[in-house]
């Protein structure tokens, strides 16, 4: 079902992305640049990268990363400048900052929960002792008393 | 008229489903056995009725029936035959249909194999069933009822959207439907066991059979969808998490966990109501895949038209569910006592660590999946969760999951040492770490995601080879021994083999995959990581409802001629839409994934490469884990209770 009408790509067609003209010469930046462009999201597509996208502003995005860092930017001032003209919607990967934390700490705040949670049930069930179907009652133990005192 | 049949069964079909709802319902409460034989009788007719409709839909794609407005919208006359079919659930309507049809086949088949169940509680099953399939084709018919006319019939239809005109693409979702709706079953077996307020080893037995056939459906479906997304969408990759991609993990993760605790149900009679639980938030998770993909309230690169009447109905449907069944759960789980005593360390200690590392992964998973919509709804922030949040949150529990997998699997149940169940495994170990080792050696100033999830790969793949190792015993005829294990052991053996050998290749798809972008000139020689390459020709080609673009490009390695591939771009003029068509050359170590790019204005053609290390061992682990779920299904103790049932005829009270 996944795949299933991708019609949103007619607005960023499948064919995959980066043009052989906005590939830098200097291949430790265009490495940084291609890292940066698969966390920044293409702000028209749905959930693609502007690495993988092929609309025009994603063509717009990875040639302005290019830009920032041939100017010098380290990677963050990159994002950041970024960040600061089309919103915090183009970070694939979203901050720590504000409510986010609840995101991120979701997953290892449930495994601590589970965690406490799953060892009470392991103790339980290791001090528990068997039941014991073919015990006694107290009533049927006082009947049996009575025979064999008589 | 074939197609007014196939509505007016499908209106059948819905009343059938009510009978099936209620009168057996009433029977087993009130131990009337007419009344709940009537669940059998009528969860066949459902079925046929539905089939009947299905097949109605089917012959109107067929045929080309051009004055039904979803064969308009999705399909051609000059569309290949298998297309032709396959349109008829790729689209809402269709799709919709399909899992009504699933859903009512569950049912029959419940009917036809449970005859070893206790009379009230396959009643129960079968009421439950019904109740899904009430709801369902009540959506159908009320909002989105595939037999609908067109006023005027046009010519020609709008073709079906050219990415799902694939081989890969038309198996996709009926494997997915028989696994999101195989949960069904799971559920149904989970409401009617509170209904009845009984769980025992029988019913862990019962129910483990539809989940692990659920879990098997939903493995194939998801990995034949990103083996399609892997060579269709032009850039090599095979999981995006994209909303509707976690929409299908969800339910797998938690399935994953729900066949394994109920072998402690089973085995041992504990985590009965835990695993209850499990069984209603599995199909909770497959019916909130459907919300997510059909409503269109989180965006994603799939979605089906969108409509937010159906997202209203859906979400109706999700609330009735689960609303219901987890009331139901609260007042009845308290009675379910656990029998079972086991020590901290144990096989069934493992288990639950297991279930703990997959659900808090799913918990995982689905904060990512709703963040977006949460942060807009309370915090007014517009923001993306995409892959790297995934790979950050999500790996660290498949590599919690890796290093505890041989260690719990090779455990005895009730009490286990931990000396002793290390101990041999010691050489799973060092092979392990060797094989690491060598990885990181091998590589230069990259992460550790290659060498560490080698380690786990090889950590998991010799756990299981001692595991088998051991079952055998000692001295002679252990070969013998080996192959009459069971069923079951085998199943264990293959899916967490394949396990091992998808960490292997996801870890090498990230870590080590080589991407080259350029321009490439007709017959002049360029070469990529040792590849050496050239661009033979660029031809057009005429295809039967595309044009192509198609290059022949010649690979050698190391001076040695390696094969002559040729990637497409292709565009359907129906539908006015682009593809790429990707040339793969595979083997075990890596794949050489071509794609053909745009002509250049100053001559020559754009041409990316990418050697993905490993790729194939993605699939080739879901494929075994798969095989290992068929293996379990084919344990002779889930035939055992046929043939007692046939030596013991049910009596059948005088009236």
């Amino acid at each position: 079902m996944r795949y299933f009408a991708l019609i949103l790509m007619l607005l960023a067609s499948p064919l995959a992305a980066v043009e052989p003209d906005e590939v830098l010469p200097d291949p430790l930046l265009e490495q940084r640049a291609l890292d940066l462009s698969k966390g920044l999201r293409c702000p028209v597509c749905q959930s693609e990268s502007i690495d993988e996208s092929n609309a025009p502003i994603s063509k717009d995005l990875r040639l302005l990363v290019r830009e920032r860092l041939v100017e010098g930017d380290s990677d963050q001032q990159a994002l950041d400048y970024i960040v600061a003209r089309y919103g915090e919607f183009v970070l694939l990967k979203p901050t720590f900052g504000g409510a986010n934390w609840i995101l991120w700490a979701a997953g290892p705040l449930m495994l601590i929960f589970a965690t406490i949670m799953g060892m009470l049930y392991l103790r339980g069930r290791s001090r528990a002792k068997a039941p014991q179907d073919d015990a006694l009652s107290e009533d049927e133990a006082d009947a049996l008393r009575n025979i064999l005192n008589k | 008229m074939i197609t007014e049949l196939g509505h007016f069964a499908l209106l059948l079909a819905f009343g059938v489903a009510m009978i099936q709802m209620v009168v057996p319902l009433i029977g087993a409460a009130k131990g009337w056995p007419g009344w709940m034989a009537v669940a059998e009788l009528a969860a066949t007719v459902q079925f046929l009725l539905v089939a009947a409709s299905f097949g109605a839909l089917t012959w109107a794609f067929v045929t080309s029936d051009f004055s039904l407005s979803v064969v308009v919208a999705n399909s051609h006359s000059m569309k290949p035959m298998i297309y032709k079919i396959s349109g008829t659930w790729g689209n809402h309507e269709g799709s919709m249909l399909l899992w009504v049809l699933i859903v009512a086949l569950f049912g029959a088949m419940a009917a036809w194999f449970g005859g070893q169940l206790p009379a009230s509680l396959r009643a129960r099953v079968l009421a439950v069933q019904a109740s899904i399939g009430v709801a369902f084709i009540a959506f159908i018919l009320l909002t989105s009822n595939p037999f609908s006319r067109m006023a005027v019939a046009p010519f020609d239809g709008q073709d079906l959207n050219p990415l799902l005109q694939d081989p890969g693409l038309a198996f996709h979702p009926p494997f997915l439907y028989l696994g999101y709706v195989g949960l069904s079953m799971a559920f149904s077996f989970a409401v009617a066991a509170l209904i009845e307020g009984r769980v025992d080893a029988a019913w862990g037995r019962w129910v483990r059979p539809w989940t692990l056939a659920a879990w098997v459906f939903l493995t194939i479906g998801i990995a034949l969808g990103s083996w399609w997304a892997y060579y269709e969408l032009g850039w090599g990759g095979f999981w995006f998490w994209d909303p509707v991609e976690n929409a299908s993990f969800m339910p797998w993760l938690l399935a994953a966990a729900l066949l394994h605790s109920a072998i402690v149900v089973e085995k041992r009679e504990a985590l009965k109501s835990w695993t209850i639980l499990l069984a209603i938030l599995a199909f909770g998770f497959s019916l909130i895949g459907t919300f997510i993909v059909r409503s269109g309230l989180l965006t994603s690169v799939h979605a089906f038209a969108n409509d937010p009447d159906r997202g209203v109905f859906i979400l109706a449907i999700m609330a009735f569910f689960m609303g219901g069944a987890l009331i139901l759960f609260t007042l009845r789980a308290g009675a379910m006592e656990a029998k079972g005593v086991f020590g901290l360390a144990s096989r069934e200690s493992a288990l639950v660590v297991n279930n703990l590392l997959l659900a808090v992964s799913c918990f995982v998973v689905f904060v990512g999946t709703m963040w977006p919509l949460l942060a807009e709804m309370f915090f007014d922030r517009k923001l993306s969760v995409g892959p790297p949040f995934f790979d950050a949150a999500f790996t660290p529990f498949m590599i919690l999951l890796g290093i505890a997998l041989p260690i719990g699997s090779s455990m005895p149940w009730k009490r286990a040492y931990m000396g002793r169940a290390l101990y041999p495994l010691r050489y799973a170990f060092v092979v392990a770490v060797a094989i690491g080792g060598l990885a990181w050696a091998m590589q230069t100033g990259r992460s550790l995601i290659g060498p560490v999830g080698m380690f786990l790969g090889a950590w998991v793949l010799m756990g299981v080879v001692i595991d088998l190792a051991q079952r055998t015993g000692r001295g002679p005829n252990r070969l013998r021994r080996l192959f009459r294990l069971p069923g079951a052991d085998w199943g264990k053996a293959t899916a967490h083999a394949g396990f091992g050998i998808t960490m292997l290749g996801v870890a090498g798809i990230y870590a080590w995959t080589v991407e080259d972008i350029r321009v490439a000139q007709l017959d002049v020689p360029f070469e990529v990581h040792g590849y050496e390459m050239v661009l033979r020709s660029v031809d057009n080609v005429n295809g039967p409802n595309y044009v192509a673009t198609r290059a022949i490009i010649d690979v050698a390695h190391e001076g040695e001629f390696l094969a002559t591939l040729a990637p497409e771009k292709r565009f359907y003029p129906v539908a006015q839409m682009p593809t790429t068509e990707a040339a793969i050359h595979q083997n075990w170590k890596r794949d050489l994934y071509l794609v053909i790019g745009d002509e250049q204005d100053n001559g020559g053609w754009a041409v990316r490469t990418y050697i993905k290390v490993m790729t194939s061992w993605i699939w080739v682990g879901c494929a075994l884990m798969a095989l290992g779920g068929l293996f379990s299904l084919l344990d002779r103790r889930f035939r055992v209770g046929v043939s007692a049932r046939k030596a013991k005829p049910e009596p059948v009270p005088a009236e």
